[in-house]
């Protein structure tokens, strides 16, 4: 059994990452069921809402700080935080399956000899072992997997688990000053895509497919993301047609998405497409064929004309929110 | 340029997954099994970086697996590449036992960049780029969706949410493409025929036990088809009720 779990928290330009307090969440309810020390580290430069940390049951945390890290950089990220661990004998180590989380944990793994497991989306402990079950196959199936090694990463899926706010908690911030040698990798810039929201961050996504026709028609979508707060999505037809940006494809070879809500419109829900979003809590397809497949998994449908129903949609969404 | 490109043979993305009588693995029998999506990606980037290279440049193709994976290896030595290496598994191993029995060959080949699809459409950990750099020692960048080569510079541009980062790299390097990394061509007939003449040697793998093990695998439980609420803009209102009062998403 682990002695310390370490929640290794994303920050970008200097503020945690609404995921971060997921997974100091979790951290702290694997801590009390399996009995361990918890503490959390942020690395980069300077960080603005770092005390935010304690509010969610870890009070320890130490800040790996570099202004050569204000940037992300695998090599350095890896090298700053596997020495920490290895100096402070944690052998459990949490991160976001996000961009960040996902790019890192493999390379921690290797540093520090443990086990990977990533994309877990249910924890259970009741055995008093740790088993944990995440989507394989674009989520056409589940596995229950555990470690046979003492020494454990595990990425946790973004929008899964809760943050759960505590009373009380003061947090105890260590800043370690770091000097990472190894900066072989290193993110120089970013370039913001345009527009909006992005699927993977999104709580509600409405997504488009074939049924558009066309991408002129696209901006029915759009109006009724806007108004809804949400991202725009598409299917695989529409992205290989070049008609939306891969960044927006769902499914098995594009995002694997969790939603609050998923709005499918003239998407007739192709085995790809229904393994990255069927996560989704509520599903709504619009879509002429009442046979499509997308009617089997969505909560809610309406089996008619995109082009005369979207429109009345945003409608009736900006009146209820007016 | 001396170029590796990694490939793994996945269940072909169109297919429903069956559970296997061990409960822990899926049924193969009936799958048709294909060369994973991104690693198409990742050798037409070999053949391009070898078609700027020019001189005495190689690509060598590696799976990790069974017999079988030859198929995909021959897959991307008809689409150009130039020879094939297959690592002889035992038993299915966890990512990073991939990456290690991957890494215990390629380190002897002294490659100037590793090219592998960002992620493998089985258990999709994207793990295996990463450490296969981290045990060679070599610079990574995964996710990219462009890529450029100044001198010994790499510039690749990665995607993240809500854009992309440019990230600087030096070489050696492993790269694990995304899909828009560019458009993969279709292996020409002539391809086809000299890949039958090009040579994959068997290798066998390094000795490595799982870190982790599969206890149990399920299919996800069937989502009860839900309600269809009509069939025109009329039924506009009731939807927007249930999501706000029923479902309370919106």
């Amino acid at each position: 059994m682990p002695n310390k779990i370490v929640a290794v928290l994303e920050q970008r330009e200097g503020k945690l990452k609404r995921f971060a307090f997921e997974a100091v969440s979790v951290a702290f309810k694997l801590a009390d069921e399996l009995k361990l020390e918890k503490e959390a580290v942020v690395v980069g430069n300077e960080i603005e809402n770092i005390n935010e940390i304690g509010s969610y049951g870890i009070s320890k945390i130490t800040h790996l700080k570099s202004d050569k890290l204000t940037n992300y950089s695998s090599t350095g990220y890896a090298e700053v935080i596997a020495d920490y661990v290895n100096e402070t004998g944690a052998d459990f180590l949490l991160l976001s399956n996000t961009a960040l989380g996902k790019d890192l944990a493999p390379y921690l793994a290797v540093k520090t000899d443990s086990g990977l497991i990533v994309d877990v989306v249910n924890i259970n402990t009741s055995s008093g072992e740790l088993i944990v079950t995440r989507p394989v196959y674009a989520g056409k199936a589940l596995a229950d997997i555990k470690f046979k090694t003492p020494k454990k990463v595990l990425t946790i899926r973004p929008n899964i688990f809760k943050a759960s706010p505590l009373n009380g908690g003061t947090p105890e911030v260590t800043v370690k000053e770091v000097s990472p040698s190894n900066l072989k990798s290193i993110v120089t810039s970013f370039k913001k895509s345009e527009g909006k929201l992005d699927v993977a961050e999104a709580d509600i996504i409405v997504s488009g497919g074939r049924g558009l026709k066309g991408p002129e028609n696209f901006h029915l979508i759009e109006k009724l993301a806007e108004v809804l707060g949400a991202a725009v999505g598409a299917s695989r037809a529409v992205v290989d047609a070049g008609w939306r940006p891969h960044r927006e494809q769902v499914g098995q070879t594009g995002k694997t998405v969790s939603p609050s809500l998923y709005i499918a419109c003239g998407i007739s829900g192709a085995i790809q497409h229904l393994a990255g979003m069927s996560s989704a809590k509520y599903i709504v397809a619009i879509n002429k064929d009442k046979d499509a497949p997308i009617f089997n998994i969505a909560d809610y449908g309406i089996a008619g004309d995109i082009f005369e129903i979207l429109p009345a949609l945003t409608e009736e969404v900006k009146r209820i929110k007016s | 340029m001396n170029i590796a490109v990694c490939v793994s043979h996945v269940p072909d993305t169109a297919t429903k997954i069956k559970i296997s009588g061990d409960n822990k693995s899926i049924e193969k029998a009936g799958v048709t099994f294909i060369i994973n999506p991104y690693d198409e990606f990742a050798v037409e980037e070999s053949l391009k970086w070898k078609e700027s290279a020019g001189g005495d440049s190689k690509i060598t193709v590696f799976s990790a697996g069974s017999d079988l994976n030859k198929e995909t290896i021959k897959k991307a030595l008809a689409m150009g590449a130039d020879e094939g290496v297959l690592i002889k598994t035992e038993n299915d191993l966890d990512s990073i036992g991939i990456a290690k029995v991957l890494s215990e060959e390629l380190k002897s080949h002294n490659f100037d960049i590793i090219f592998c699809g960002k992620q493998s459409v089985d258990f999709d950990d994207s793990a295996v780029p990463q450490m296969i750099a981290e045990m060679l020692g070599y610079s990574c960048a995964t996710v990219v969706v462009d890529l450029k080569l100044e001198g010994n510079k790499i510039t690749a541009e990665r995607e993240i949410e809500g854009g992309r980062e440019i990230i600087e790299l030096e070489m050696p390097a492993v790269i694990g493409a995304q899909k828009g990394l560019n458009e993969p061509r279709y292996a020409s007939l002539k391809g086809i025929m000299a890949a039958k003449k090009k040579t994959i040697a068997d290798k066998p793998a390094a000795s490595y036990e799982n870190r982790t093990e599969i206890v149990k695998m399920n299919t996800p439980p069937e989502k009860q088809p839900g309600r269809i609420l009509g069939t025109d803009a009329s039924t506009v209102a009731e939807l927007v009720r249930l999501l706000r009062e029923e479902a309370k998403v919106i």
